[in-house]
């Protein structure tokens, strides 16, 4: 009996919280046809959007892949000072606002700010523009792939890697045929889960854009901009794409997550 | 590091005096105060519904069990301006079942409660996983009913994960931006939480006063790591030991 009442309340949560709404998403865009949402899709501001979406994306997933790979294994395997500052660090982006991590950022590039006066005077964009963004997207995306390597690293100790040296593997060498085969579906997955924070990344990037349409609009911006402007149906088409994403990206980690625990 | 710095130096920038009317100005002590209380009050919930979650997953068999599984971490996937709009789709204005919560405060602690909700589960579920039923079978032959056994074999072990969770709930519901814009209205002193009210200060071009108040959800932000960090440590020595 208290198994059912328990079993009821967790699921009861779920579909209050979660499962519904988006159901009901799903049903809204699609109530006035597919052509009608597949129309607020292909308007040149969104299509503008979704590409720098997946530009920023692209540019910021690769970075923080390699930065993750490097600390995890500096937090883990090397003794250096201020190695607990960093492991402190390293979750900040995840404890932080991402619209103070905006606003920082708008203060060290803006006008006034300490680079701000650099960037001006040889005349680079920073502000409302593409890098600042990247930048942003970069920092609040930070954590996720070394925090699923650090476990990970800690578990399979580095008796493989002292044998390898002892054989005379450089330390390249080392990384690339022990370290990372190793690691990798723990790479994969902090990979999965940088993508899903850069494509939804609304707080910073909000604040660092400035959201000209057509130019600095990334799709959540969009999501914004249209519900303001009271086209429901835009807005819903926007976030249903990205919710689709979403999903895809859930897909993909229920597929890595068993393979983890067998390597 | 460096933007943080540079955040803390602009908030200093016009003087100690500044920096003061900045936070405490009513309509940014209203903000804050409802982001503290509506975190925390979220961060409760979810610490008990969380842990009921992680128990069912982890402890009940169902059909669909595993679908449910992957679910939880939806409110990570989903960009957090679509889980405002979702829910605005359920509980707004047209809601196919006449709940009506826009614009409220209670829609805020249903937004904060959609994109925090894996963190309980996901802290507890390992350690319920990994708990050893020989412990909780010990306990019940010496004569301990099911609540006993609960509260003092299998609650002591599961309390860091709770509270660990709990931590990172209420530092992601102080800091949430994205599923409250469109779901909260943002009326100042009603619905309008901080990270609201420092984008309306950046907007209107009052960065300093901005950066005052951000630099109180930072010292927040700092707090909570320091707190997540220290119930790490405990935990991981009392292993050893």
């Amino acid at each position: 009996m208290r198994r059912y009442a328990l079993r009821f309340v967790a699921l009861f949560y779920l579909a209050a919280i979660l499962i519904a709404p988006l159901g009901i998403v799903f049903y809204r865009t699609f109530e006035d046809g597919f052509a009608a949402a597949w129309e607020a899709l292909s308007t040149p501001e969104t299509i503008h959007a979704f590409k720098l979406t997946l530009i920023i994306t692209a540019i910021a997933v690769p970075l923080n892949t390699v930065f993750g790979i490097i600390c995890a294994i500096a937090i883990v395997r090397k003794r250096f000072p201020g190695k607990g500052l960093l492991n402190a660090f390293i979750d900040l982006p995840l404890a932080l606002s991402p619209v103070v991590v905006g606003l920082s950022l708008f203060l060290l590039y803006g006008r006034t700010g300490w680079f701000g006066g650099f960037f001006e005077r040889h005349d680079i964009q920073v502000l409302f523009a593409l890098p600042a963004m990247i930048i942003a997207t970069i920092f609040v995306s930070l954590p996720f792939v070394a925090r699923e390597v650090v476990p990970t690293l800690r578990e399979i100790g580095d008796e493989q890697e002292q044998a390898a040296r002892t054989l005379g593997a450089n330390g390249w060498q080392t990384f690339r045929r022990i370290t990372l085969p190793s690691i990798r579906w723990a790479v994969i997955y902090g990979v999965i889960l940088t993508t899903a924070r850069c494509l939804g990344e609304y707080g910073a990037v909000a604040v660092v854009s400035g959201r000209i349409q057509g130019e600095t609009e990334t799709a959540t911006l969009r999501v914004e901009e249209r519900y303001d402007s009271f086209d429901l149906a835009g807005a819903y088409a926007i976030a249903i794409v990205l919710a689709l994403i979403a999903i895809a990206v859930l897909l993909l980690m229920t597929l890595v997550k068993p393979r983890e625990g067998t390597t | 590091m460096l933007p943080m710095a540079a955040l803390v130096w602009a908030s200093r920038s016009e003087g100690k005096q500044a920096f003061w009317d900045a936070v405490t100005s009513p309509q940014s002590v209203a903000a804050l105060k409802l982001t503290v209380g509506a975190a925390f009050i979220v961060a409760v919930l979810n610490a008990v519904l969380g842990t009921v979650t992680a128990w069912v997953l982890v402890r009940d068999d169902f059909r669909g069990k595993s679908v449910i599984n992957s679910i939880i971490d939806l409110p990570f996937a989903l960009p957090t301006i679509v889980a405002g709009l979702t829910l605005l789709a359920l509980y707004g204005p047209k809601s196919p079942i006449g709940i009506d919560i826009a614009f409220t405060r209670t829609a805020i602690l249903a937004a904060l409660m959609f994109v925090t909700l894996p963190f309980v589960v996901r802290t507890v579920q390992p350690v319920l996983t990994e708990l050893d039923h020989e412990m909780e079978e010990a306990a019940r032959s010496l004569g301990a009913s099911e609540l006993t056994t609960f509260r003092r074999v299998i609650f002591p072990n599961i309390l860091p994960g709770i509270l660990s969770g709990f931590a990172l709930a209420f530092a992601k519901a102080v800091g949430e931006i994205g599923s409250l814009v469109i779901i909260s209205g943002n009326l100042p002193y009603r619905t309008e939480v901080s990270s609201v009210f420092i984008l309306g200060q950046i907007e209107s071009g009052n960065p300093a006063g901005a950066a005052a108040v951000a630099v109180v959800l930072l010292v927040i932000s700092f707090a909570i790591l320091l707190v997540v960090g220290a119930i790490r440590h405990f935990t991981t020595r009392h292993d050893r030991a």
